[in-house]
């Protein structure tokens, strides 16, 4: 596809964005908000999945780890908010990275077994350390306002935030995986002994990519404590890894923008499985998740791809 | 040149912003023939146990609306899963909130869920009624004033049993077995209260705790025989509480043994336990326990049975959370009647904090619901009872919280 009609799209799809919180109401805004929150939690997960060919079933314990960075910080020291992020970012990367180097051992199922671990560890080491994190109580935090003489309301501020931090993350994943150190991360998916034959130092790369999908995971975590504002161990499970998973899968696995489709996908299908039935949502649910699975085996990532190209293969052909 | 574009985008973006209309209505959620009651509840997740009563409330409201309504308006319920996680609950109700705009909001289910909420809907001043848990803080009028909670709360119970204690077991030593978290925490807050520091010291010889995913709990109850305590306060949810009663029996263990209220349940707990092994304990009640043979021939009994066979025939008779929505779903009803023409937030706030000693058919008979602009607590009695091998004998006074 030429890149100057690729650059339009994205300028359109962008200016969209900017006018959206000005004609949408604020429930809207604050799905959106979240909708942009999963999409950097999930370009995480799939920088380790669907790129470096790592599982993870834990990355609801990077996310809590993010979120409640987030509110103890606000919370307990009073940090303004706006440096509670790069912190849980930090925080995250360090803990993702030290968690990437024992599990340099293990390979694929072990490896999803292990983070499956973490996942039901947290919720239960949260309620532990109840001094800090106020236990099953929970957190309850006050939502950002806008910075004084910007003529915005929380929910409008909180699209923007999210935003902002969403379209950073996107650029820097970009670059990361467009790179010398991109091609190392997917060498190492496709055949490991090849790439340490190239000279690519397998067991540092795969730590550090354990330990960037986890930042980002972190950063989308602390990005959800302002936007929910309350933190809680139930809100961690086991599950939400899962929503994760199926989010990448259904997007699209190794491609940027898989993230925003599967975000989309995890926000609004279960509240339109709802719609459709109240006494079987999940089922419904499920029978979405195999019809995408069916009709887009590569994701919607990989339709929107495929469709693109085919059509303007035909445009370029004369008929 | 694309710079200028997104600068431009920017600025009529602004600019809009400053246009959006601020108006503010004051009667919400209600037109001449009907009104808007939101409500969440997991009915999925894993308190999911608990969805019935999200169901059971609609059924209820199906009757009322049969019957023509509450002042000539049918109620429309508007009920939303929130899966017991509180992100969901906050996404849902504000959905209820600012996109079905619902009048008022009504028993919103969970700890974890309603704290989730709590700020928000105090803020939006939406009237956030008779939320479904036992924690102690949703009787906050002076900061919450929107919200109201609706059972007694676990402390109030906790303390309940210590007064009994001091009194007939002077020299009681007492032994806890308690579920680790908030839940269990209450109930354990309540006791120590309620026997005051000296008591508590002297008296409690040893505290197990356990976690709800546990498979058993026959440790912590070996421990606590072999502790010597003769009196047993048993903090446990129905799976753990069947063990619990079952293992003290098989250990030839007996002491005095307190049941909380969250297992009191004749068809889940008592009879699975054994009726040998159940009998004599002795818990707290508010409800008429429905699996109890003693109300059979009562009439508020007979004619939630019959309610539930014409409008929620598929919900279990044994289970008492369907008597739960039952009950506060009259309580619901009679705000809404109390309100008259006058449907507007305030006055909805207003009515439910002005219930004067009203019953309910399915509270025990003497218990009374009264709420004030100070009092967001709307049942605060409950009465001891003694299983005797059939049924829950009540004894003693009503005890009132407010009073004490």
């Amino acid at each position: 596809m030429p890149s100057r009609a690729l650059r339009l799209g994205l300028v359109v799809v962008l200016a969209g964005a900017m006018v959206l919180p000005f004609v949408v109401t604020n429930f809207r805004l604050f799905q959106c908000a979240q909708v942009f929150i999963y999409a950097i939690a999930l370009l995480g997960l799939n920088i380790l999945i669907g790129y470096n060919g790592q599982f993870s079933l834990g990355h609801s314990a990077f996310y809590a780890l993010g979120a409640y960075t987030t509110a103890i910080m606000i919370d307990q020291w009073s940090v303004p908010y706006g440096w509670t992020i790069p912190v849980a970012g930090l925080l995250c990367l360090i803990a993702g990275f030290l968690f990437g180097i024992p599990a340099l051992r293990l390979e694929g199922l072990y490896l999803a077994l292990a983070t499956f671990a973490l996942a039901l560890a947290v919720p239960q080491i949260l309620k532990y350390f109840e001094h800090w994190t106020g236990g099953s109580q929970g957190i309850v935090l006050s939502k950002p306002a806008a910075p004084k003489g910007v003529p915005l309301n929380p929910d409008q501020w909180l699209y923007f935030l999210t935003l902002f931090v969403l379209l950073v993350l996107l650029v820097l994943a970009r670059n990361l995986l467009a790179g010398r150190t991109g091609r190392a991360i997917v060498a190492i998916r496709d055949n490991p002994i090849a790439a340490q034959a190239m000279g690519v130092n397998t067991a540092l790369y795969k730590s550090l990519t354990f330990g960037v999908s986890a930042a980002y995971t972190g950063i989308a975590g602390a990005l959800s404590a302002l936007v929910i504002a309350f933190v809680a161990p139930d809100a961690f499970d086991v599950f939400l890894s899962i929503t994760f998973l199926s989010g990448i899968v259904i997007g699209g696995l190794a491609s940027i923008s898989g993230a925003i489709f599967g975000a989309l996908f995890i926000q609004f299908v279960p509240n339109w499985a709802q719609d459709i039935s109240k006494a079987a949502p999940w089922a419904i649910y499920g029978v979405f998740l195999i019809g995408f699975m069916y009709v887009m085996p590569r994701g919607i990532a990989g339709a929107v791809r495929l469709g693109a190209a085919r059509w303007w293969r035909r445009r370029a052909e004369p008929s | 040149m694309l710079k200028k574009v997104l600068l431009l985008m920017l600025m009529t973006a602004f600019g809009l912003g400053m246009l959006a209309p601020a108006g503010a209505q004051t009667v919400v959620g209600v037109t001449a023939t009907e009104i808007k009651i939101g409500n969440t509840n997991p009915y999925s997740g894993p308190a999911s146990a608990y969805g019935t009563i999200g169901k059971v409330i609609g059924a209820y409201f199906k009757k009322v609306n049969e019957e023509g309504g509450v002042n000539g308006r049918k109620i429309n319920y508007i009920t939303y899963d929130d899966a017991y996680s509180p992100p969901k609950a906050v996404e849902m109700v504000r959905k209820l909130v600012e996109q079905d705009q619902v009048a008022a909001l009504f028993q919103t289910l969970g700890t974890p869920t309603n704290s989730a909420i709590h700020k928000y809907v105090n803020q939006q001043k939406v009237p956030h009624l008779f939320v479904a848990t036992g924690a102690t803080k949703w009787n906050d009028p002076q900061h919450f004033p929107w919200t109201m909670g609706w059972q007694p709360n676990y402390q109030t119970e906790g303390k309940i049993y210590a007064q009994y204690i001091m009194k007939n077991f002077p020299d009681a030593k007492i032994g806890i077995l308690y579920q680790n978290d908030d839940y269990g925490k209450d109930y354990r807050k309540g006791l120590h209260d309620g026997l005051g520091e000296a008591n508590a010291k002297k008296m409690i010889v040893m505290e197990q705790t356990y976690e709800v995913t546990d498979p058993t709990i026959d440790s912590q109850i070996v421990n606590l025989k072999n502790s010597g305590a003769n009196v047993f306060f048993n903090v446990t949810i129905p799976k753990f509480a069947v063990q619990a009663i079952k293992k003290a029996h098989d250990l030839g263990w007996k002491p005095a043994h307190f049941l909380n209220n969250v297992s009191s349940s004749l068809a889940t707990v008592l009879k699975p336990a054994g009726v040998e092994a159940s009998r004599g304990l002795i818990t707290a009640l508010y409800m008429k326990e429905i699996t109890d043979p003693q109300w059979k021939s009562d009439k508020g009994y007979q004619d939630w049975v019959a309610f539930m066979k014409k409008y929620y025939p598929e919900g279990a008779l044994d289970d008492q959370s369907n008597a739960f929505g039952y009950t506060v779903a009259h309580a619901m009803t009679q705000v809404l009647k109390q309100c008259g023409n006058d449907l507007s937030r305030e006055n909805i706030m207003k009515q439910a904090a002005s219930l004067k000693n009203v019953e309910f058919p399915l509270l025990l008979p003497g218990i009374k619901v009264n709420t004030s602009p100070t009092d967001h607590a709307p049942i605060e009695q409950e009465q001891l009872a003694k299983f005797d091998g059939e049924r829950w004998a009540t004894f003693g006074e009503l005890y009132d919280a407010s009073k004490k």
